[in-house]
């Protein structure tokens, strides 16, 4: 079980991420929404085990993961990252390799196979610096999930992805959340931190909201996706409607009253 | 094999004009055997190749003296040359790698350790170690007496890269900006160090402050390629071992912690054995410049950028050019010698020109 207890980030007197208890289940998506600043990128990087908490601690199995070796962890939690710079002229199949943590039998195949998985046949020969935004994040979702297909088999794999859609066309939004169900769907967990909240609610099995650090809700979309909450998190005047499979917003039913296009 | 499991997907070890790794390793290991017997053939007394050989295989078995090579040419090769070409071999191969892993390890393919200051800051330490050192000298152990140079120059190489890295980063992320016009300010600074301290020092001034900024392998013995062996041999072990996890590096820091590798501690060996190189080649030939730079460069162009085979391509690529950059100091003036540097830079220096113009290296 990956678990954030309590887990805080204190910076320069700054508290962006406050007493957040967080616990990925298995066989579930999780979706961190959030307005700007709110201190997702920063959670997710304290539950990572990139940042060092100030307070608290994230653990696995009920280990504080600050104390598991790198290679430990990296054997049962991937991270998609937001940038996606990479130094030198490597190629597309060089960069999935590195997710596969030392090269197995098979290498090629299966990097060919990944790169199918996210919609870029024929990449693997191609220099990394020439692809576009959108492609680069798919590259590294396809070195993430090349990471998890090489963890350990017996426990459960943990996915972390922060705004893996962000330059994506809908069609590569789609394909990104239905790698992360299938993920979940396989028993593995994903935490994803999205900005859109329809795509949110159509992937989470659990919907948690970050305003300035804090955890202020949390638990199925339909149950977070209430006009009320996004009126607070998000400070939104909305209507969200619903459909049988979940919540959604239209931009159009922004409530129309004061200067709700303004910020506050 | 594995093309046949996935139709239609095209599995292709070699795009991009590359050649198989394999291959490239063996070509510049090729390269470094020729530059090493043509060090040992070509000079005053130009040797056959045949002869060089045939000299080598008998000295490396039973030495017996019926062989048909004059005792003269077996002197020339073995007590002359042979030193030479090895330290050549040893400070090449040195210089290449430190080069190959420095820039791993800031991720900018300009992060040379002569261009970034840190083999002037290696000649600085060793300089100030003879110099000021000497009166102490003799209350050290023999040990030490021997051994101080190279570890002096290890000492300056180490403090000048840490002082480059502390400068250049900030909150995590390094400028290259200011990481190459701190090198530059730390290596003007130090070469300025070097150069006031001969100085001082009044004997064969210009003749040892040549040696310190522009380099030589023309005072090669056998103690000194002891001496440097060690250092150089550490960092071409142990430099190998650093490939996957400098590999992971150029995806970000963040991202190498996230696939498994300890990144402070990989930083902290590269840096570790990068001073170690620097410094011992340094202690023996001065600083040489621009094959730390050009000649990663050339194999990343070449092979392509992963670091299983830049380093080991990279370290025999530097041997084959520094021996045949001597070969260029040897004979061009005979029988006066040009400093080394000054070959290297004279064929370095427009090809690196070359290179920034053709396809950008900055940014």
């Amino acid at each position: 079980m990956y678990t954030a207890e309590a887990i805080g980030l204190t910076l320069n007197g700054r508290a962006l991420v406050r007493d957040v208890s967080l616990t990925l289940e298995p066989g579930t998506v999780t979706v961190l929404v959030g307005p700007n600043g709110a201190g997702k990128s920063s959670l997710l990087k304290l539950i990572a085990g990139e940042t060092a908490p100030t307070s608290g601690r994230a653990t696995l199995d009920g280990t504080d993961i600050r104390r598991l070796s790198p290679a430990v962890l990296a054997r049962r939690r991937a991270v998609l990252p937001q940038s996606a710079e990479v130094a030198f002229a490597f190629r597309v199949d060089e960069v999935v390799r590195i997710g596969l943590l030392g090269s197995q039998p098979g290498t090629e195949a299966r990097i060919a196979r990944l790169l199918e998985r996210v919609d870029l046949p024929d990449f693997a020969g191609r220099s990394y610096d020439s692809l576009s935004g959108g492609e680069r994040q798919r590259v590294q979702l396809a070195r993430a999930l090349a990471q998890v297909e090489v963890m350990d088999p017996d426990k459960p794999r943990y996915l972390l992805l922060d705004e893996p859609t962000a330059s994506l066309d809908l069609a590569h939004q789609l394909l990104v959340l239905r790698e992360a169900r299938a993920h979940a769907a396989a028993g593995g967990a994903v935490l994803a931190v999205l900005h859109d909240l329809n795509l949110a609610a159509m992937a989470a099995d659990r919907m948690v909201v970050l305003v300035a650090g804090e955890l202020v809700a949390g638990g199925p979309p339909a149950a977070v996706m209430t006009d009320a909450t996004l009126a607070s998190a998000f400070r939104i005047a909305a209507r969200v409607n619903a459909v049988p499979n979940g919540p959604f917003l239209l931009p159009q039913a922004i409530v129309p009253e004061g200067d709700v296009l303004s910020p506050r | 094999m594995t093309v046949a499991a996935a139709p239609g997907v095209r599995v292709s070890r070699r795009a991009a004009g590359r050649p198989a790794a394999v291959v490239g390793i063996a070509a510049c290991a090729t390269l470094a055997a020729l530059a090493f017997v043509g060090a040992l053939a070509i000079g005053p007394v130009t040797i056959a190749p045949t002869h060089v050989l045939a000299i080598l295989a008998d000295a490396f078995s039973a030495p017996t003296d019926e062989i048909g090579t004059a005792l003269r040419e077996r002197m020339v090769v073995l007590d002359i040359r042979l030193p030479r070409a090895v330290l050549g071999l040893l400070t090449g191969a040195g210089t290449a790698l430190a080069g190959a892993v420095m820039q791993g390890v800031f991720r900018n393919p300009l992060a040379d350790p002569g261009l970034v200051g840190v083999a002037p800051g290696a000649a600085l330490a060793a300089v100030a170690f003879i110099v000021l050192g000497a009166p102490a000298l003799e209350l050290l152990p023999a040990a030490l007496q021997t051994l101080g140079l190279p570890l002096a120059a290890f000492a300056g190489s180490l403090a000048t890269t840490l002082v480059i890295a502390r400068l250049a980063m900030r909150d995590g992320t390094m400028s290259v900006a200011t990481l190459l016009f701190s090198g530059l300010a730390l290596g003007a600074l130090a070469s300025a160090g070097t150069g006031l301290l001969v100085f001082i020092s009044s004997e064969q001034q210009s003749r040892e402050f040549i040696f310190w900024t522009l380099g030589s392998l023309g005072g090669a013995t056998w103690p000194k390629v002891a001496l440097v062996a060690p250092f150089v041999g550490a960092l071409l072990i142990g430099g190998p071992f650093l490939a996957r996890g400098l590999d992971a590096l150029a995806l970000g820091e963040a991202e190498a912690f996230h696939v498994g590798v300890p990144v402070e501690r990989l930083k902290r060996l590269a840096i570790l054995a990068v001073a170690a190189g620097v410094g011992a080649c340094v202690a023996a030939a001065g600083v040489i410049g621009f094959v730390g730079l050009v000649v990663p460069h050339l194999v990343r162009m070449w092979l392509g950028p992963g670091h299983r085979v830049l380093l080991p391509a990279s370290a025999l690529l530097g041997a084959a050019v520094l021996l045949a950059a001597d070969i260029c100091a040897r004979m061009l003036a005979a029988p006066a010698e040009l400093p080394l540097g000054v070959v290297t830079a004279l064929v370095g220096a427009p090809f690196f020109l070359w290179l920034l113009l053709r396809r950008r290296l900055i940014g």
